[in-house]
């Protein structure tokens, strides 16, 4: 087991982290350690965590706009916004499940990993709404990106580069988010669909209306639901509904959920509940153009496993036995449609022996090894987490 | 004044023997070096700044471009990008020594997929032609930039342009799948593609809005999306710019995220009633145009909604539009305010700080009181949901003690809005324009990182030479 330090401010994690590029010490970075079953496992004799760099520290809801340490739990932030109607664009997942823990999310775990819920097809993902950062590169200096205002082109965007670098890249210290009005009312469509080929038509249909679909899924079973939401001000959510149940009724028998059902079932979706992963399982997911998801999910279904699509059919959730066949099989169904596959959770010899992302092109690799090393010059920060060697 | 480092005679020296091997790579008319020819490429939309550069190539495929820039980099040449050329910033400014790579012939659209919401088109398609393919199925490409009818979809990714209606929408960076990238050493690198959120690095984020110092960007994938049932303004006029910056937060807190929120100050009112008769009312010191989506009955309700708000402000003047008509009157003065202000000015500078809102009615004060101090007018217009400030700064180009004191003027904007918490550009971009106040943003280490990524991708810092990082402290490969 790895030594854990966590500082008590930024100061120190900056110190902790300059020591350790001094040393050229490799250092495993979390927040919770919620994500540890993600991507590939870290060999470093220390961690350095983020937790307790905790607390919202500005939170202006008329300018939509929220400040938080890296370390701030998931529902700490989510229960300051409610208490003034307010929510996460994204909606990220709660991972608990998948990944078998107990501590919720933090903050920087969250946009570190550039984690969205159902409403990233309408709303965009985490890293969209990252207005600004705070962070210690490689070499324990403290810089900053972006802001907190909601439009600022001034400089290279490195909060977009830092989000989505699973603290290979540097340690994000503080977070400033756009955030927007929480719905006044949800309601959800569910056709019984015959086949994922119809359910994404469906979907794309729904997505291609002009209701302002903001949730759009396909859950496995018998038969096949497709799920489609409608989130604005009740009378708006009334009127769309119905719109959007004759548009798509020749798609199959549909029903409606409203009220806390729908936010409930949505919840479901967002936390992967629906692919019903099994402890034993690995999860994959892939990311494709929407049209291509039905193909990946049939892949999944060859492999003795199942598939859940979010996203309009372009996200897709695997859970399928744990062998290196089954990822490579995976891997090449996204490649086929030109997308992306994630080994997203698995056992950790799995995990250490397939390439858990997809590796870049050479000429990428070697602006991403540069860029590395500008960033991280010991190359200390969580070696090993996305890719083997780097 | 913005300092130009002198052109290399070096490379002025070698100007047949570089344009004999663009010659080469782009055959035909791709390449002008004829002085009276490059003339129209000598500026773009910073007018201010001139440089006749020492050619133009305009290739017709990635391919070309990709021989060009690694020519370029075999051979120590530097080489500015250029879509439209509508750069407010001067991001597309040539400078003597380098070779403009112009990518309007790039002009096809390659894919539209309505079942899958994107179109792949090449960099040179402009940004409205993007929305004209696809509006005949209802949809449009979001981010509407006011130069949308001329400026391109490369120099929108390059800028991360951002336009009216992103309180809603967001700007470019959120609305783009993948681009085709063009590296420096002439390798082209396919980034993201039809799906979204790619694993591994977001390269496209750091590409975007870039500026021309990281790469070229030759094929974009954007989002397409489905255009609401309808749209509709309204109009609501206030005694205050503190009182109008109160009614945005009450309808932002009650929940409305308005399609578009746009302000303006009396200057404007009056500049933009002058011009377009749109019958704004001339006593008042603040208006907000305040348009809402949705059927015929959403938009009834949001806008009933939104006008029991702002009879809580003591309004001057509440105007609801009744039709598409009356909607296109409402914004009728707004979209011409630029053109309004060209009219009772020779000249206008248009600045581009981004503030958080309720700092508004504080800089509108400073600038009132910095247009006195320096004898010249001002006009705001602001994306007031987004807290994006338009000052436009009124001069005289014939007159350089004006022009140098629009300037100072413009730079002391920019200086405040970082001062209360907000940044240098909302949307236009550093450019050649704002290089030097960086400094007023980034500390020196954060500018040397920003410095070292660009050399991760630009070795030789030869792309897009004198933007966007102060000259000063230049790291020895930039030489």
């Amino acid at each position: 087991m790895s030594e854990l330090l966590s500082p008590p401010d930024e100061a120190g994690l900056a110190a902790a982290i300059a020591a350790a590029h001094a040393a050229r010490e490799p250092i495993a970075i979390e927040g919770n350690g919620s994500k540890r079953g993600l991507l590939r496992p870290v060999q470093a004799a220390r961690t350095v965590s983020t937790r307790n760099l905790s607390g919202i520290t500005l939170y202006s809801p008329a300018e939509l706009v929220l400040s938080a340490r890296a370390g701030t739990p998931i529902p700490e932030i989510e229960a300051a916004l409610a208490e003034k109607g307010q929510h996460l664009i994204a909606e990220p997942p709660d991972t608990r499940a998948i990944f078998g823990t107990d501590e919720p999310a933090t903050l920087g775990g969250i946009v570190a990993a550039n984690l969205s819920g159902p409403r990233r097809v309408a709303w965009g993902a985490m890293r969209d709404h990252v207005l600004g950062i705070r962070f210690v590169n490689g070499a324990g200096e403290v810089m900053r990106s972006g802001g907190r205002v909601l439009k600022n082109v001034t400089g290279l965007d490195l909060c977009k580069l830092l989000a989505g670098s699973y603290g290979t890249l540097g340690v994000m210290t503080e977070i400033t988010l756009k955030v927007l009005p929480a719905p006044e009312a949800t309601g959800t469509l569910l056709i019984a669909v015959a086949d994922a080929e119809m359910g994404v038509r469906a979907l794309s249909a729904g997505l291609g209306s002009p209701f302002g679909v903001s949730g759009a899924a396909l859950l496995p079973g018998e038969p096949m639901m497709a799920a489609l939401r409608i989130e604005d001000f009740a009378p708006s959510v009334t009127y769309r509904l119905a719109r959007l149940r004759e548009a798509l009724a020749s798609f199959g028998n549909n029903t409606v959920l409203d009220g806390d059902a729908a936010r409930a079932f949505w919840r479901e979706v967002r936390d992967v509940r629906p692919l019903g992963a099994a402890a034993e399982e690995a999860v994959w997911r892939i990311s494709v153009r929407p049209s291509a998801g039905p193909a990946v999910a049939r892949a999944a279904e060859a492999l003795g496993g199942r598939a859940m699509l979010d996203w309009g059919g372009g996200l897709v959730w695997v859970a399928a036995p744990a062998q290196a066949s089954a990822h490579e099989t995976l891997a090449a169904a996204a490649a086929a449609s030109g997308g992306t596959c994630t080994l997203f959770h698995g056992p950790e010899a799995l995990r250490r022996t397939v390439a858990v992302l997809p590796q870049e092109p050479p000429a990428l690799a070697m602006i991403a090894r540069r860029v590395k090393a500008v960033l991280d010059p010991a190359g200390i920060l969580n070696p090993g987490r996305m890719r083997a060697g780097g | 004044m913005i300092t130009l480092p002198a052109p290399k005679p070096e490379i002025l020296a070698r100007k047949a023997e570089i344009v004999a091997a663009l010659s080469a790579i782009v055959p035909g008319d791709g390449v002008i070096s004829e002085p009276t020819r490059l003339k129209p490429y000598e500026t773009d939309g910073l007018a201010a700044y001139r440089q006749v550069p020492l050619a133009v190539v305009l290739p017709r495929t990635t391919d070309q471009v990709a021989a060009v820039l690694r020519y370029c980099h075999e051979t120590g040449v530097r080489v500015v990008p250029r879509g439209a050329g509508t750069s407010l910033s001067g991001g597309a400014l040539p400078m003597e020594d380098a070779v403009v790579v112009g990518l309007m012939r790039m002009n096809r659209i390659i894919e539209i997929d309505l079942e899958d919401r994107l179109a792949v088109v090449e960099a040179g398609v402009t940004n409205i032609g993007i929305t004209n393919a696809v509006s005949g199925d209802g949809f449009f490409y979001a981010p509407d930039p006011s130069s949308q009818l001329a400026c391109m979809i490369g120099g929108n990714v390059m800028m991360n342009s951002g336009g009216a209606h992103c309180l809603k929408y967001g700007v470019t960076a959120n609305n783009l799948l993948g681009v085709k990238f063009v590296t420096i050493e002439g390798e082209v690198i396919d980034i993201g593609g039809a799906h979204l959120d790619a694993a591994g690095y977001d390269w496209l984020g750091l590409i975007t809005g870039s500026e021309g110092q990281l790469g070229m960007v030759t094929e974009v994938t954007v989002r397409i999306l489905r255009g609401p049932e309808g749209a509709r303004a309204m109009l609501a006029a206030f005694k205050g710019t503190e009182i109008a910056g109160a009614a945005v937060d009450a309808i932002i807190g009650s929940g409305i995220i308005p399609v578009a929120l746009e302000f303006m100050d009396k200057p404007c009112i009056h500049a933009c009633e002058a011009f377009a008769h749109a019958g704004y009312p001339l006593d008042a010191e603040a208006m907000l145009i305040i348009e809402v989506e949705g059927s015929v009955a959403e938009q009834d309700d949001l806008l009933a909604r939104i006008k029991a708000i702002c009879e809580r402000f003591d309004p001057i003047s509440l105007k609801v539009a009744e039709s598409a008509e009356q909607s296109l009157a409402i914004w009728k003065g707004r979209k011409g305010a630029f053109g309004a202000v060209g009219r009772i000015s020779p000249d206008y500078l248009c600045m581009d700080g981004t503030i958080p809102t309720s700092e508004l009615p504080f800089v509108l004060k400073r600038i009132g009181e910095m247009s006195t101090q320096y004898g010249l007018g001002v006009a705001n217009v602001f994306h007031a949901g987004d807290g994006n400030l338009h000052p436009l700064i009124m001069f005289d180009a014939n007159d350089a003690d004006s022009f140098h004191r629009a300037e100072s003027f413009g730079a002391d904007i920019l200086r405040l809005c970082v001062e209360v918490g907000g940044c240098l550009t909302g949307e236009h971009g550093v450019g050649v324009e704002k290089r030097d106040l960086m400094t007023v943003q980034f500390t020196a280490h954060e500018l040397d990182q920003q410095r070292a990524i660009k050399s991760a991708f630009d070795p030789q810092w030869l792309l897009n030479p004198s933007k966007v990082f102060p000259l000063q402290d230049m790291p020895l490969a930039a030489e």
